[in-house]
């Protein structure tokens, strides 16, 4: 159940908001969207969930368009968060999962094992607009996951929730993901996505900037972060040959360099420079690399 | 079809179980039970009221006797009572209440009779103008009688010409199916033009809610907009039935449990006894052929707005159209010939209402019904066709929305490119 994505262009007018997309996103895999605000990510989700239509190129899931006749095996959890405030969370969600074709005692029994894993079975009688905004959030999710889709799409779905319910909802993505749903999901924050993703693409203005293997994106980015601790000044390096940033900490500084083998010459030159306590050569985070790539672009 | 059907029913449950839904059918239950019971009620409050004694100082000493037969028998409620004294007296009585008003007859210089009314006010007119009619015959009869024309010849002059309305053209309605017809059509018009707005709107405002409060998102990414929008509008039309059949099974079971006390009255008036079954049959389909039309643009008009507060300035357009529709129709009972009225009879937006009027009052060629109807039916498939796209673009615009314009937007929302 391979989603493809082939050449996909969506024009409003003059503006075009998705330009020329082409991804493919592999079965039982949690696909990362990245993008700052405005890049074409919700835009992206609307066309594959076929509320909006392509202005040009195909989309497909294992090789079908995607059409109302599987919106069964997709889940949605839409950026905009959205339920009926005076509806209570039994009654509204048996409605939406009879929506996504599940029978009424299907969706009350996954509601309530739903509600127990996230530890408010007291939930079920209670209207939406009741609930905190964090355990609405929860609601939403079920909403999205009721029907064991095997396709789902979740828009920003950590935004807004402390740190224990970003914890619970990403073990359940991820048991999800382990028990053959294929994810596609976005989000602004860095950390999530290195830590959910194997895949992802990056969008900017609608043109996807980098695409494919986290771990081949990182190696192909070659830029590496070096982290010093010392006693004295370091401030030397700020202007040293392979240096790209320099920022200076409390402890000592942190640097992004061009390659592995500016370290080594750092590394020599440190050797008058009091105790060293730190010195660390790490991978790039995806952070650097978002920046640098749609950075670039604005430039 | 089965996600039309689960749109269908929670569309209907949802508003069904609403307190305001409950509310509003009760009070107009009670309007119903009310008007049914209306003789019965009238009688209860006016049984106990004693006729008003109106006070009359008779200078002539004839005219008195005349003229409380005379006013007693066209109004039971009033009574005159002959008074002896002074003027003065029998004024401070009224100004105490123990009398309704006084009179005082006399004859001016010409032998003719004159009266002066008094009362603390003047404003139960009512009473004046029986006085007024019943002392202006006498003087006719005394007039009369001092020219020396006798009885017979009064009553003669005075008995009314006969005149008979009759419509040459066969087919042509009669007088009296005329003001039968005149009935069921107020009653059609005013049904349809209520049932249009208070359903368009809940519609309009289904739609927006869902809209504000963003679900309306995940529920197009379950079933697809156009099953969504229709699934809406028949459900609030099946919601309306069901009230509508309340109203018609509480009212039908009243009228036939007082059937006596009802035949004649209101229901004549209304024409409701013996109306061809025809008519009843055109105002079922002009019912819902109206209903669809004017729901179709609710839905569309709902699906523009962002939020809840903003229905009722983009259900204006709509309102006034029907009111339009409304006062042409009233207007046509008049006078259902006028160029005006045949030509609006077949703009679709106004076809629900005048043509059906016109179907009641005139009788118009099969060819004409077909023709409007057919008109009606395009019109409501095209503007189903682009509502449905303009709801799909539509419930996906947020932002400010304030005009007519965003129609355009929505249209582009939907579209290829």
């Amino acid at each position: 159940m391979t989603l493809v994505l082939n050449n996909v262009t969506k024009k409003f007018g003059t503006h075009t908001a998705v330009d020329n997309l082409s991804l493919e996103i592999p079965e039982k895999e949690m696909y990362g969207f990245l993008g700052g605000n405005g890049a074409g990510k919700t835009t992206t989700f609307r066309m594959i969930l076929g509320l909006l239509d392509q202005t040009e190129g195909s989309i497909t899931w294992n090789g079908d368009t995607i059409g109302y006749n599987k919106s069964h095996l997709i889940g949605y959890l839409p950026e905009e968060r959205g339920l009926y405030p005076k509806l209570k969370v039994r009654d509204q969600l048996i409605y939406l999962g009879k929506l996504r074709g599940m029978t009424k005692q299907d969706a009350l029994t996954e509601l309530k094992h739903w509600l127990d894993r996230f530890k408010v079975p007291e939930y079920l009688d209670q209207k939406v607009e009741e609930l905190s905004k964090g355990n609405q959030q929860k609601i939403q999710f079920i909403s999205a996951v009721i029907h064991k889709p095997k396709l789902l799409i979740l828009d920003e779905p950590f935004s807004g929730l402390d740190p224990i319910n970003v914890e619970m909802l990403k073990d359940a993505v991820i048991d999800l993901k382990e028990n053959g749903t294929s994810i596609v999901f976005s989000s602004h924050r860095m950390e999530h996505v290195e830590e959910l993703c194997r895949h992802l693409c990056i969008l900017h203005k609608g043109r996807q900037v980098v695409q494919g293997d986290l771990r081949d994106i990182k190696r192909a980015f070659g830029k590496k972060n070096l982290v010093i601790h010392a006693e004295d000044s370091l401030e030397f390096l700020q202007n040293y040959p392979g240096v790209v940033h320099y920022k200076s900490v409390a402890e000592g500084c942190e640097l992004q360099i061009e390659n592995e083998s500016v370290s080594q010459s750092i590394f020599a030159d440190l050797h008058n420079k009091g105790f060293i306590r730190k010195f660390d050569l790490e991978e790039p985070s995806l952070n650097d690399i978002f920046i640098e790539k749609v950075g670039a672009s604005y430039e | 079809m089965n996600k039309f059907w689960i749109i269908l029913s929670h569309t209907f449950m949802s508003r069904f179980k609403t307190k305001s839904f409950l509310i509003s059918t009760l009070l107009t239950l009670a309007l119903i039970v009310g008007l049914a019971n209306i003789q019965t009620i009238n009688d209860t409050f006016s049984g106990e009221d004693e006729a008003d004694k109106i006070a009359v100082i008779d200078e002539t000493n004839t005219l008195f006797t005349p003229l409380k037969q005379g006013t007693e028998q066209m109004n039971d409620m009033m009574e005159l009572v002959q008074v002896t004294g002074t003027e003065e007296a029998a004024k401070d009585k009224v100004k105490d209440g123990e009398y309704a008003g006084l009179v005082t007859l006399s004859y001016n210089n010409d032998g003719i009779p004159q009266a002066v009314y008094y009362a603390n006010t003047i404003t139960q007119s009512g009473h004046q103008s029986v006085i007024q009619q019943q002392l202006q015959q006498i003087k006719v009869t005394i007039a009369t009688q001092e020219a020396g024309i006798d009885q017979a010849a009064l009553v003669d002059i005075q008995s009314p010409v006969s005149f008979e309305k009759v419509a040459l053209d066969e087919t042509a309605k009669t007088d009296e199916e005329l003001n039968q017809a005149r009935g069921i059509v107020y009653i059609m018009l005013f049904l349809l033009y209520i049932s249009v707005i208070t359903y368009g709107m809940m519609i309009a405002q289904d739609v927006a809610n869902e809209k504000s409060s963003r679900v309306m998102e995940l529920l197009i990414s379950s079933a697809s907009p156009v099953t969504h929008m229709f699934a809406k509008i028949i459900g609030i039309a099946l919601l309306g039935l069901a009230q509508v059949s309340i109203f018609v099974g509480v009212g039908y079971a009243l009228i036939s449990s007082k059937k006596d006390e009802l035949t004649g009255g209101i229901f004549e008036f209304f024409g409701l006894q013996d109306t061809s079954p025809s008519v009843y049959i055109y105002a079922v389909v002009f019912f819902i052929l109206g209903y669809l039309l004017y729901a179709t643009m609710a839905a569309m008009l709902g699906s523009l707005v962002s939020r809840v507060e903003e229905v009722q300035q983009f259900m204006t357009p709509m309102v006034f159209l029907v009111m339009i529709a409304f006062f042409i129709a009233m207007f046509g009972l008049d006078s259902p010939q006028s160029t005006f009225v045949t030509i609006s009879s077949f703009i679709p937006f106004f076809t629900p209402m005048i043509m059906f009027m016109r179907i009641g009052m005139l009788d118009i060629p099969t060819w004409e019904i077909a023709l409007s109807l057919g008109i009606l039916i395009v019109t409501i498939l095209i503007l189903a066709t682009i509502g449905a796209r303009i709801y799909r673009g539509g419930v996906l615009m947020y932002g400010k929305s304030g005009s007519l314009k965003d129609i355009k937007k929505a249209l582009a929302l939907s579209k290829k490119d």
